[in-house]
């Protein structure tokens, strides 16, 4: 089955991400695909590079950027949600004259429109927040 | 976007709306996600239910705490081709609200309905 996934909260302060991203490969251990992760409200705070979590602590967006790697995997922060709460990669930081990024690998941003074609294409949308 | 689609797919969609309009983003946001989803000609419906039901009152005034008030937009989406809007009766009447407090024309639904409403839809956005 095609699935596509969209997180609705940001990492640790609330289980979304981690049931998605545990979801997410659980789904590909039986043998389904992931169409596209779709990061959006606080969800875009997932694809921060600069998260320095406790060292006993799980790294949420190292582990959303390793799945992406191993599985081919589709990260997508939602632009509008990613301008407001200072998500930012190469490109909006050149648009935007930022004096840095800080996406971290395997995610880029786009649009809503990325989260229109998951619900269209993929056999189920799966949401994770409250 | 729409040219990166397979031609001629179209589903249910349904934006369930649950929370009320301030406080948090997630009614503000979920708005954004129907604007642009309107251009990609699928069959769209919205619901409200719980405090979503305050995202439709009339008259509402941000001015005071700093917010954008985009309550207005609700009464432009029938220029995007968004017009089946549902707003659950029980919720309405939990809060003291009648039809006459909306500031759009809504389809009035009990709960039975908005149930038949969701399990009816193929892709479901909640906010």
């Amino acid at each position: 089955m095609l699935f596509g996934i969209l997180v609705n909260e940001g990492p640790y302060q609330h289980q979304a991400s981690d049931s998605a991203y545990l979801f997410a490969q659980a789904a590909i251990e039986e043998g389904h695909t992931i169409f596209r992760v779709f990061f959006y409200h606080d969800g875009v705070n997932n694809g921060t590079r600069l998260a320095t979590p406790p060292q006993d602590d799980r790294h949420i967006p190292n582990r959303w950027s390793e799945l992406a790697e191993k599985h081919n995997i589709d990260l997508v922060l939602c632009v509008a949600a990613a301008q407001r709460r200072g998500m930012v990669d190469p490109d909006e930081m050149k648009r935007n004259k930022k004096d840095a990024d800080n996406i971290a690998s395997k995610f880029r941003i786009s649009g809503l429109g990325q989260l229109i074609e998951a619900g269209v294409q993929a056999d189920r949308l799966i949401t994770f927040g409250d | 976007m729409e040219e990166e689609l397979e031609g001629g797919v179209v589903k249910k969609f349904l934006y369930v709306n649950r929370r009320a309009p301030h406080g948090t983003i997630y009614a503000h946001e979920a708005l954004e996600v129907v604007l642009i989803g309107a251009a990609f000609d699928q069959d769209v419906s919205l619901a409200f239910i719980d405090d979503g039901v305050f995202q439709l009152k009339k008259e509402q005034d941000t001015a005071d705490i700093y917010t954008k008030n985009f309550s207005k937009i609700y009464s432009a989406l029938e220029m995007y081709d968004v017009e089946k809007l549902y707003v659950e009766k029980e919720s309405l009447e939990s809060r003291g609200l009648t039809e006459d407090d909306l500031s759009v024309d809504v389809k009035i639904i009990n709960s039975k309905e908005m149930k038949k409403l969701i399990i009816d839809s193929e892709v479901i956005f909640n906010f």
